[in-house]
């Protein structure tokens, strides 16, 4: 953005449409320190930063905020916000640029990993038969193979279990192997654990795609299988 | 699950935590022994959702406390800055999907400078945004350094690493305590 910024008028209804979402993300306190922009790792692609992005926002240039392919660069880690002096809410600013995009104009690989999560319960888009199945065929391996280990246990879906893990969908498809040294520590440690088979991915692309709908209805569904089903006391983020 | 105001009974934890627990009352019984004379240099990823985001630094300490027991104090070597107040790694939020590998990839130069001052032969990366990020600027910058998981290295210091669990690992540990497997003559 290069020359005199042309504003027609100070109507600024973008801003006014993410305070309403996010009454306390304190928009209206910038006053342009700079501090979020000092220690932002993404500040200068595509020329922009958070006080630029931000000041766009509140000069009401809603179409450019909008346009901005910088929403997707940055990764809403949250630097910005905890030095923020004004506690101003940037990473949930970033969250509703990215929400103003038409679903399918988003970010193609994002949206193919949320809807595969919608429809299969992980990113990758394996059915929960074939995890249920890698998760026993790492474990039988396990048991047959490396010694100490012979009454190494894996289950999914199991009732009552105590623990529920869930699990980055990278290892069970590309790297089983990867799954067996978590497996033994649980084994060691003897802990009572199983994996839920529904909305198991560890992983959680529908929030990056601020699509508050999937995001919901994927959490909804894990929630619900873990108290109604299962019944766990625990659940384990296992990254 | 606060965002959408959706009840649920059960605890929330970080396997890191569980580790920490588990050294801290004998559970697990490990030591860094393998690595007092190798002196392999170990740094850490903190992931800006269990450090920053998390508005505690309880599980990067956790995560801290494990990794200088299986590899010693004297062997981890912290970026600057770290903790909650750590620089993402640029693979977070969806960047690693995002269509903007270019700028996800300067956004990074900043992590792999980090990364490459400590000297550290493995950055334990517990996210796998930072792990697959980490791994890719490293090869794009031209890096040696190795990104493992920290149950990787768990099970090498308790000796119960097999020798197909070592995809992370670089020839200098290949072969280090190596799980004997069985060989099964009826298949």
């Amino acid at each position: 953005m290069d020359g005199m910024i042309q504003l027609d008028d100070m109507d600024c209804e973008f801003k006014e449409e993410i305070l309403s979402r996010v009454p306390g993300a304190n928009l209206d306190l910038c006053f342009t320190c700079g501090t979020c922009t000092g220690g932002c790792p993404a500040s200068e692609q595509f020329g922009m930063d958070p006080r630029k992005f931000l000041r766009m926002l509140l000069l009401g240039m809603d179409d450019e905020v909008k346009q901005s392919p910088w929403a997707w660069v940055c990764t809403m880690c949250a630097r910005c916000k905890t030095v923020c002096p004004m506690e101003i809410d940037i990473p949930k600013m970033i969250y509703n640029v990215r929400g103003s995009w038409p679903r399918e104009k988003r970010p193609k690989g994002i949206l193919g990993s949320c809807d595969q999560h919608i429809r299969t319960g992980n990113a990758m888009g394996v059915p929960s038969e074939d995890f249920a199945w890698t998760v026993e065929d790492v474990a039988e391996e396990i048991r047959n193979e490396h010694p100490g280990f012979e009454n190494l246990q894996a289950s999914v879906d199991r009732v009552g279990a105590v623990m529920a893990l869930n699990q980055n969908s990278r290892e069970p498809v590309t790297e089983p192997d990867e799954m067996g040294p978590l497996l033994k520590i649980l084994h060691i440690a003897g802990v009572d654990w199983t994996y839920p088979t529904v909305m198991w991915g560890g992983e959680n692309y529908c929030m990056f795609l601020a699509d508050d709908e999937g995001w919901r209805y994927i959490t909804e569904e894990f929630v619900y299988h873990i108290e109604h089903n299962l019944g766990c006391k625990v659940v384990i983020n296992t990254e | 699950m606060r965002k959408f105001n959706i009840p649920y009974s059960f605890e929330y934890k970080s396997i890191l935590e569980l580790y920490a627990d588990w050294i801290r009352d004998g559970t697990l019984k490990v030591n860094a022994d393998w690595n007092r004379d190798l002196k392999i240099k170990f740094t850490v990823q903190d992931p800006c959702n269990i450090a920053r985001k998390i508005g505690t630094d309880k599980i990067v300490n956790d995560l801290r406390f494990v990794l200088k027991t299986v590899v010693g104090e004297e062997n981890v070597v912290d970026m600057v800055p770290n903790r909650s107040n750590n620089f993402c790694c640029g693979g977070g939020g969806g960047a690693l999907q995002g269509g903007f590998p270019e700028q996800r990839r300067a956004y990074g130069k900043v992590k792999f400078d980090q990364i490459m001052e400590t000297g550290a032969d493995y950055v334990i990366a517990p996210c796998h945004n930072c792990h697959a990020q980490i791994e890719d600027i490293c090869e794009h910058y031209g890096g040696e350094y190795r990104v493992v998981h920290l149950w990787t290295i768990l099970c090498l210091a308790m000796g119960v690493l097999g020798d197909n669990e070592r995809t992370y690992l670089g020839p200098d540990l290949a072969e280090l305590n190596v799980l004997q497997r069985r060989v099964n003559n009826d298949e």
